[in-house]
């Protein structure tokens, strides 16, 4: 099923961190390939946790996993995805005499490829770990 | 554990305190270090955050050339000589990145470009470059990150996710920390955050704002207007997102707090508007201290961009974006900034210091970077995709790791480093300063109009 969205680009401490380990690692390459959006436009798209998925524009398109939030987490109609290689094919050079090219707003065509090898709840407990990890430097913090 | 043991871990480790974290724009300098000097790495990052440990603990040798041209090993020396004569023979030779270095390594690149006639542009132009613009305009409500942690008891960000950018912010400077008039911490403090999404940065919030995408200007202007006794729109909804009753009682806040400040992140900047929304949120704050003690802050992202805009600032009078083609400095967001002239094809030789444009431009601009019409010199300590695709290529030492030198923190406060252990690979500085050399005499020899009148 295709649809179109709104792409934010922008940083998650899971980017951050996978930056460090090297940009030319699988694994900066998966962070930066998953999509999220809302559940309930997932349930338009008629599309699922770790599902494959195009996302296009006039500039260029990217194959990326896309993952559900909660409600409330991000507006229908929107996406969100971490900054790196995949959401650079799609920014325009066009600065409007700025120097800043308009990085977050752009509209996006998205269209199911294929059934995920990676799982809904290894995506799940992915989050969990950088989630529970940052509790413990905050509260590390507080002390 | 015994005794033998207990003296081998002696010997071997080294202990560094107060050590600067250099990843983000927080620069904490506070940071324990324990480090194995046998294998050369950081084995514990105390204080670090997530990122923090991320940059310390992930740091290794590599085992690579320090330069190579085309992907084969060669001398430092020959990479400067080939480096320094593409930006020579270059019509429009650019400079880009800066901030991941040392202000003192910084410092050797405007005077380069001057050299060769070419044009100097930071990261901050694809970051705060619009806020940049805009304190040009409406000037900057400015103060330090220690005043903020001693006295703010009104505490907004706006347009940004500091839990994931800057995961100290809170605990360090503005939300949780003790300070001189704020002794109950978050307590004596209000936490706004304004978001188009509810990121886990909505997480510490007092009141969330889910603010309409791309109506941050709109809602911003509403407030300055509050601010002034107008009244706020009754379909104050349909315009921004929040609801007038809501307006009413945060600008009443906002002008009756003892001191108040708003961060600001890449949610302005990057989004229509640009410079503008930035500008409005720093007219916001000026207006505010008709009332009250009121600041704003760009909540910078790379550990030294501030530096970055405080050197081409003091050496050109403008902080990014700067040509000197005609001898002397010119400032053009737009004309002279990197992603315009990469997209539009004028650059044919790009040199890349500590950062990685092939990964994170804009398409067009990184396929003109790839193209046979441009020649790229990238100087890193770290393997990119800029790297990896550049024509000359020097690996450099990490800065704050390996080598001392001075930062700028986001307040613009400058920290002295405090580096961990040596590295064989030469310091940004050492590279910067012998090509700085190499291209002033090739500057000299080509007796070009700029090379007789220096700028710098």
């Amino acid at each position: 099923m295709k649809g179109q969205l709104i792409l934010i680009p922008g940083r998650s401490a899971k980017q951050g961190v996978e930056l460090n380990k090297g940009k030319l690692k699988d694994e900066y390459k998966k962070v930066t390939s998953i999509l999220e959006i809302s559940f309930e436009d997932m349930t338009t798209l008629g599309l699922e946790t770790g599902d494959h998925v195009k996302i296009s524009n006039k500039i260029g398109e990217t194959n990326v996993t896309v993952k559900g939030l909660k409600e409330g987490k991000i507006p229908e109609g929107y996406a969100f995805i971490p900054y790196g290689p995949p959401s650079s094919c799609l920014f325009d050079g066009e600065t409007c005499s700025t120097g800043m090219p308009e990085s977050k707003g752009m509209i996006i065509d998205i269209e199911f490829i294929k059934k995920g090898e990676i799982k809904k709840k290894e995506l799940i407990s992915l989050d969990k770990q950088d989630e529970d990890k940052q509790d413990e430097d905050q509260q590390d913090e507080d002390q | 554990m015994s005794t033998a043991n207990k003296v081998i871990k002696i010997v071997n480790e080294k202990t560094v305190e107060n050590a600067t974290c250099t990843f983000c724009g927080c620069c904490c300098d506070d940071i324990t270090l324990t480090v194995d000097m046998d294998k050369k790495v950081i084995t514990q990052a105390k204080d670090a955050c997530i990122l923090g440990k991320a940059w310390f603990l992930n740091h290794v040798i590599e085992d690579k050339p320090i330069a190579r041209i085309d992907g084969k090993e060669v001398s430092l020396d020959d990479a400067i000589d080939e480096a320094a004569k593409i930006l020579m023979d270059a019509k429009f030779p650019i400079l880009y990145g800066m901030s991941d270095t040392i202000c003192e390594a910084q410092r050797q690149c405007a005077p380069m470009m001057d050299d060769c006639g070419g044009t100097i542009d930071t990261t901050t132009s694809v970051c705060h470059g619009p806020s940049g613009m805009a304190f040009q305009g409406v000037g900057e409500p400015s103060m330090t990150l220690g005043e903020v942690k001693n006295r703010a008891d009104f505490v907004m960000y706006w347009g940004g996710n500091p839990a994931e950018a800057h995961p100290r912010h809170f605990a360090r400077y503005a939300v949780t920390p003790k300070g001189m008039f704020t002794p109950n911490g978050k307590d004596d403090r209000t936490v706004v955050i304004v978001d188009i999404r509810q990121t886990k940065t909505a997480g510490v919030a007092d009141i969330f704002l889910q603010v309409k995408p791309g109506k941050d200007f709109e809602f911003l202007w509403i407030l300055r207007a509050a601010c002034k006794g107008v009244k706020v729109p009754e379909n104050c909804k349909e315009l921004c997102g929040i609801k007038k009753e809501v307006v009413e009682d945060l600008i009443s806040r906002m002008k009756n707090c003892k001191y108040g400040v708003i961060f600001f992140g890449m949610g302005l900047t990057m989004t229509r508007g640009r410079h503008f929304n930035s500008g409005a949120l720093m007219a916001l704050a000026t207006d505010l201290n008709e009332f009250t003690h009121f600041v704003a802050k760009p909540a910078r992202g790379h550990g030294n961009v501030t530096g970055a805009d405080n050197v081409v600032s003091w050496q050109t009078g403008y902080p990014f974006g700067v040509n000197f083609s005609r001898g002397f400095p010119r400032f053009n967001p737009g004309e002279f900034t990197t992603v315009d002239t990469l997209t539009r094809g004028e650059v044919d030789a790009a040199l890349i210091i500590a950062s990685d444009p092939v990964a994170n431009f804009p398409k067009p601009a990184i396929d003109h970077l790839k193209s046979n019409k441009c020649k790229l010199i990238s100087i890193d300590t770290k393997q990119t995709p800029t790297s990896e695709t550049a024509h000359v290529s020097i690996q450099t030492s990490t800065y704050g790791i390996n080598t001392g030198g001075t930062v700028y923190r986001m307040d613009d406060v400058p920290i002295s480093l405090r580096p961990a252990f040596d590295s064989p690979f030469p310091s940004d500085l050492e590279v910067l300063t012998k090509l700085r050399k190499k291209v002033n005499e090739l500057s000299k020899k080509a007796n070009r109009t700029y090379s007789k009148n220096k700028y710098i």
